[in-house]
């Protein structure tokens, strides 16, 4: 929709590999990006590129190429960081996203409950009421965006809920979101100078850690993310090391916010550009489980992770050495036509449709993936209820982000029954 | 042919003739087993296939460290979790009877 030429970016198909740069956002932000890699995965599936704002690094392209490095979590580290780009070391705050065993799995245990299916089923009317509010709400007749009104509403209340964060200043979540992921390098310099996300880590830690103090030995019934670090003997401690605490609030915030507030926004798009499919949707909606995984997988809310190379190797006939970046394009994976039939095609019940790279693989498969299926679940539940149609009136305006894909605008109207 | 009992979490039983040389996994999608999702195809890295063997007339083979990561991460492990995408059925193993978890993730 949104294909208009930049005389800036490199024909993707006629310029020498090695003079493209994979990680330039603006592919993403004009949606112009698949031909690259398709072009990757034929001709360079494992592929060194010297120079980027992030430094030299190998993308890894195919499916079954990425499910291998993430099974080798010796030779290709979860450490220091995740995403393309290096924070400077006195400012590398510690989650255990970017960390190996056996840390990682002790810190991941002790918050995996709140996002567990069984706790989930407890949170699933309270997201429903809250979804139905949100969607009775919206102007009918008139140009609003769903960016705002829906995804980033319903996410950011979801998120309040599961910190019990305090309601009336819940907003500060999504925003949190925004800034810590804006880093000027990851966006074309677009996003947030280094020195202004740091003041923004530090509001994160202070009201975080006055909630910490508030509730710590205070033998209330929640579930939420705190009180469980609390209960947990391995966590109990975490705000004394507020690096590792920073760390693992700002993955929480930036998971469960983002990631699911993109696919939000990105299945209305799909429906738009796939009509016959929302045809069969709204005559059967049966069919929203699995047309919920093949949104994550079309929208791809994350389009890499990034690995380190702990030892010098050999991948795929290519040597890597020690301290190289290896970046997973999930986004590549899931247009792999070696995997996925028809990669481009948004086919709401293809067959093996949960078999996507969008949650990435092993040890650090996404941990709210059953959540995320829950919420949009919910929200295509409540909205074929409603909706006739939900229309696209403009062309949404992308993220120009080498790392979150999504949306932050979507100008849309509905029409109800 | 090696007999599977599955039982749901709710006790809900299924019995089922296995073919030798599939996964316990693709046995129990093959009859359409509710409890299973198995996201990765098999390929023991999402751990959505977790199981509990109950009996096996045989002895199973060996957690392999892939499979060991996987099953550290379940909040439901007990002693005979499996990721059942590890398992092949064969005539030395013999019949099973296998317990599903209440959810996986």
């Amino acid at each position: 929709m949104n294909n208009r030429a930049d005389p800036m970016l490199a024909d993707p198909l006629k310029t020498p590999l090695q003079d493209l740069d994979v990680s330039d956002p603006r592919r993403f932000e004009q949606d112009c990006w698949q031909p690259l890699f398709k072009r990757l995965r034929e001709e360079s599936p494992v592929h060194f590129q010297a120079e980027s704002p992030a430094g030299p690094f190998w993308s890894i392209t195919r499916f079954d190429d990425i499910v291998e490095v993430e099974k080798n979590t010796e030779v290709f580290s979860s450490e220091p960081t995740i995403a393309i780009i290096d924070p400077p070391p006195e400012r590398r705050s510690r989650m255990f996203i970017a960390m190996d065993q056996p840390e990682h799995d002790i810190q991941r245990r002790a918050v995996q409950p709140v996002v567990a299916p069984k706790n989930l089923q407890e949170f699933e009317a309270l997201i429903r009421q809250r979804t139905a509010e949100a969607l009775d709400a919206l102007p009918e007749g008139e140009t609003f965006d769903w960016v705002e009104l829906v995804s980033r509403n319903l996410t950011t209340q979801m998120l309040a809920t599961l910190f019990d964060f305090p309601w009336d200043i819940r907003h500060k979540l999504s925003d949190w979101s925004d800034a810590v992921t804006s880093d000027e390098r990851m966006t074309a310099g677009q996003g947030l100078k280094q020195e202004d996300r740091l003041e923004i880590v530090m509001e994160i830690l202070e009201v975080f850690t006055r909630l910490w103090h508030e509730r710590v030995g205070d033998d209330v019934e929640s579930f939420d993310l705190i009180r469980l670090l609390q209960r947990d003997e391995n966590t109990a401690n975490m705000v004394d090391d507020p690096m590792n605490y920073i760390g693992n609030l700002m993955l929480l915030i930036v998971g469960g916010n983002d990631t699911t507030r993109n696919s939000m926004s990105g299945g209305v798009l799909f429906l738009n550009e796939f009509p016959e499919e929302f045809a069969r949707v709204k005559a059967d909606r049966s069919l929203i489980p699995s047309m919920v995984s093949e949104i994550i997988r079309f929208q791809t809310p994350l389009s890499h992770m990034r690995r380190t190379v702990t030892r010098d190797t050999e991948f795929r006939g290519q040597r890597m050495k020690a301290g190289d970046k290896v970046v997973l394009w999930y986004c590549s994976a899931n247009r792999d036509e070696s995997v996925i039939p028809e990669p481009e095609t948004f086919h709401i019940d293809r067959s093996g449709v949960r078999n996507h790279a969008a949650f990435g693989f092993g040890i650090h498969r996404c941990m709210g993936n059953r959540l995320a299926e829950m919420q949009l679940r919910v929200v295509w539940e409540e909205a074929l209820k409603r909706f006739s149609d939900i229309r696209i009136v403009e062309p949404p305006t992308r993220l120009c982000h080498n790392f979150v894909r999504g949306f932050s605008r979507m100008p849309v109207q509905v029409t109800r029954y | 042919m090696p007999v599977i009992k599955f039982i749901e979490f709710d006790g809900t039983e299924h019995e089922v003739d296995a073919d030798a040389g599939m996964s316990i996994m693709e046995v129990a999608m093959k009859y359409d087993v509710p409890g299973i999702d198995a996201d990765c195809g098999g390929g023991a890295v999402c751990g959505t296939c977790h199981c509990f063997i109950e009996e096996s007339a045989g002895p199973l083979p060996a957690v392999d460290p892939q499979e060991e990561s996987m099953l550290g991460l379940r909040p439901d492990r007990e002693g005979n979790s499996r990721l059942s995408c590890q398992i092949q059925v064969s005539d030395s193993i013999g019949d099973m009877t296998i317990k599903l978890p209440e959810f996986q993730m």
